[in-house]
């Protein structure tokens, strides 16, 4: 366990049967023996002998994006659809830092990734030669781990360290970057590696006291909440969580990164808490005696102001990242460990301790009932400008594509939109940069998950700001038969900042129009670019959506439609609005309904 | 302000300074003073740093600390149950009149002249925060015409040894 904890090759495994590889081809052999199917990514001159190599591989895909940002969110959406781990390749210099806002993303997001660079001959580093950046400095701040590796022999050990350290605990973005000559020198490739990470042993198994601790908090409470996060969907949790959900009969709440986790048909589901979530949501936090956190992370923009946050609630807090617990609320009860292990043990702990003292939540749903028959999600179905409806236009593209469909939004209103008004009802069906709030994401994210799952309808729910982006991506999606359906929901503004402006900067629109949609029914605007000519130009099928009754048409013709890639430009209100909202810095107890209409709110 | 004296046991990679110097900086965290070293072990290094924290975010970076993947061990060593030492080197200025004041203070603390010079002094002193700033203080009507300074050294007192449990394990 000292130097040779590294993860590199046992001198003592290497024998003269271990065929001599260059170091592409112990990157390629590597990945192929890890199980990888499919890469994202764009060659250059660093990276060009792994290209090489990749050329000849009859195991791996390689998908040839128009940018390396493509690749990143390409991986990240891979991953995040089929919990499979995301692979993505750039160059050096330029390449590389291409794929920094992908890789933030990932680390935001928990996704697993691998991002596999080129670096300039290991003889030229620090020589400001052409193309050199230090992308694992760069990156340091938002990796879980990275390495640079300048010899043949280590390339082995340090993938599969890689691939491990990405998939396994809290998964995250793991770069690997490979000098020029490493890549070309050659070395025996000695599989498997023998890989020890002496400072790397996640914790799954929760402590037994800690369990009990919890049980009993919960059948004591009179109003618990489940607050359930997007690790339960990374820890393949789902089922435990029905189960553990009905055992105990508390309401659940399912953050933006939590969508599906649990199905929003459950009559225990209240929804989406936080800025935008639904009343119910909001206020049951708020009021609330127990929160079950469960990979969550009390991220700011669920608990809006943090000391007025769930203000009656002991927390139980459920992480398998030790540092997450405490971070920001005191846990009364922290239990590090992956989620799914810990309800599978906290299922039988809970039935135990309601043995002895059967919990009594039915006041409580009086009252969540209620909020949810007073404040269901809604909104303006007929906008004054007489344009689409946003929030209808999502509705129904979820309602005709069904839970089986896969959703990657980008960010901004259309992903709230996005996150309200679809039924998500199963894990890896929503898709989105919930972390970061990276716009830009949806094409190459469904295009990614159209990778993975084939057989499912894939959308991009993007806004008219976020497709361009990263549209080029379209022509990867044509060229290499990923037929994935783009709704732009085009309000013809940075819809979200404008809805900031128009509530809290007095409706100074500052530089939020972009002149893709119309301002009116009346009054189009001069369309720059024409979305419907550029997914024309493109090979994808376009088509432009202004009357309700083309709506429905105009999906059926999507879904029915897969031999290319189809954008439909669905022209929308840019007044229309998300909400309920919590404006920025106050308590979620000032949740509005909608505008200057808070709901009845009952402080105790 | 409180201070915390943290000892890290890491493993000796490219970079793993900046990882952990990185991380103080990126989540508010000061640090009062470094210091970096081999270990008896082949591979491994010690980080002993001193970060000023106030109340509970103690907890938050020695577990972000713990989430780096080259970091094995972090240990708080308490001043009570460990030997804490700095280390100094003070250049001080002299003349004729107050040579032998400067001597008879630096024997005082037990400290060493280690070079001499017509008109100035390398005074090499070891020992606790207290002790340093004290001799600071005694040779500072002379004329201080620089220090060179050691992040503090910190080993817990004993027979235990925290890289023996780690490599254990």
């Amino acid at each position: 366990m000292t130097s040779d904890s590294t993860p590199a090759p046992t001198p003592a495994a290497a024998s003269s049967a271990a065929p001599v590889l260059t170091g592409s081809g112990a990157i390629l052999a590597s990945l192929e023996r890890l199980g990888i199917t499919d890469v994202f990514g764009l060659p250059g001159g660093a990276i060009m002998p792994f290209y090489d190599e990749l050329m000849a591989s009859t195991a791996i895909r390689h998908i040839l994006v128009r940018h390396e940002q493509g690749a990143g969110h390409a991986a990240e959406g891979y991953a995040a659809a089929s919990g499979r781990l995301g692979v993505c390749i750039a160059t050096s210099g330029p390449g590389a830092t291409n794929l920094v806002t992908a890789i933030a993303d990932a680390h935001m997001d928990s996704v697993p990734l691998l991002a596999i660079t080129g670096q300039v001959f290991s003889t030229s580093m620090g020589t400001d030669a052409f193309q050199e950046v230090d992308i694992t400095g760069i990156t340091m701040p938002i990796t879980k781990h990275s390495f640079l590796v300048t010899k043949p022999e280590d390339i082995p050990g340090v993938i599969a360290a890689a691939v491990h350290i990405a998939t396994s605990g809290r998964p995250g973005p793991v770069l690997v970057d490979v000098t020029k000559d490493a890549q070309q020198k050659s070395a025996p490739f000695i599989w498997p590696p023998k890989v020890e990470l002496p400072g790397y042993r996640p914790v799954t198994k929760a402590h037994g006291k800690q369990i009990q601790a919890a049980a009993q908090l919960l059948v004591e409470s009179r109003k618990p909440v489940l607050y359930v996060g997007g690790g339960v969907i990374r820890s393949g949790a789902h089922r435990e969580l029905l189960a553990f959900a009905e055992a105990t009969g508390a309401p659940v709440v399912t953050t933006l990164m939590a969508r599906g986790a649990f199905p929003d048909s459950h009559q225990q589901n209240l929804g989406m808490p936080g800025m935008h979530g639904t009343v119910p949501a909001v206020l049951s936090l708020q009021e609330s005696d127990l929160l079950v956190a469960i990979g969550s992370r009390f991220d700011d923009r669920v608990t809006g102001k943090v000391s007025e946050f769930a203000p009656h609630a002991k927390v139980i807090h459920i992480d398998i990242d030790p540092a997450e617990i405490g971070k920001i609320r005191h846990a009364d009860v922290p239990i590090v460990g992956d989620a799914r292990e810990v309800l599978l043990d906290l299922l039988p702990a809970f039935r135990a301790a309601a043995k002895e003292h059967a919990p009594d939540y039915a006041d409580w749903w009086k009252r969540l009932e209620t909020l949810r028959s007073q404040y269901p999600l809604g909104y303006t179905d007929d906008p004054d400008d007489g344009l689409l409806a946003p929030q209808w236009v999502i509705e129904k593209i979820g309602e005709l594509s069904g839970p089986e469909a896969v959703y990657a939004a980008g960010v901004g209103q259309h992903q709230m939109w996005a996150a309200q008004f679809i039924k998500y009802e199963r894990p890896g069906a929503w898709l989105n940069s919930g972390g970061a709030g990276t716009m830009g994401y949806a094409v190459p994210a469904a295009m990614g998950a159209k990778v993975a799952q084939p057989d499912r309808l894939v959308w991009a729910i993007d806004g008219d700001g976020c497709f361009q982006m990263t549209n080029q991506e379209l022509a990867t999606c044509t060229i290499n038969d990923i037929p994935i359906k783009v709704a732009i929901i085009n309000n013809s503004s940075l819809g979200m900042v404008r809805q900031w402006q128009t509530l809290f900067y007095d409706g100074r629109h500052s530089f939020t129009d972009l002149e893709t949609g119309s301002k009116s029914a009346d009054e189009q605007t001069r369309m720059v670019p024409d979305f419907v000519k550029m997914a024309d130009a493109y090979g994808a099928l376009g088509i432009r959506v202004t009357k309700p009754e083309e709506v429905e048409p105009a999906i059926k013709l999507a879904i029915e439609t897969n031999d290319r890639p189809v954008v439909i430009d669905f022209i929308v209100s840019r007044d229309a609005m998300v909400w309920p909202m919590v404006p920025q810095g106050v308590g979620n107890s000032s949740v509005q309904y909608a505008r200057d209409h808070a709901p009845d709110w009952h402080e105790e | 302000m409180t201070y915390h004296v943290l000892s890290l046991l890491v493993e000796d990679k490219p970079g793993l300074l900046t990882r952990v110097a990185g991380l103080f900086a990126r989540r508010g965290f000061n640090i009062r003073s470094l210091a970096v070293g081999t270990t008896e072990v082949e591979g491994l290094s010690r980080i002993t740093v001193v970060v000023e924290v106030e109340g509970l975010p103690l907890e938050q970076i020695t577990k972000q600390l713990n989430k780096l993947i080259n970091v094995l061990k972090i240990v708080e060593l308490d001043p009570s149950s460990s030997v804490q030492r700095e280390h100094m080197l003070i250049k001080v200025r002299v003349d004729n009149a107050t040579r032998s004041q400067i001597l008879e203070a630096t024997n005082l603390f037990r400290a060493r002249v280690v070079d001499v010079a017509t008109d100035s002094l390398v005074i090499e002193v070891t020992g606790d925060t207290a002790k340093v700033e004290a001799l600071l203080r005694v040779l500072e009507p002379y004329g201080i015409k620089e220090i060179a300074q050691s992040g503090l050294l910190a080993i817990g007192r004993g027979s235990k040894s925290i890289s023996e449990r780690v490599l254990k394990n």
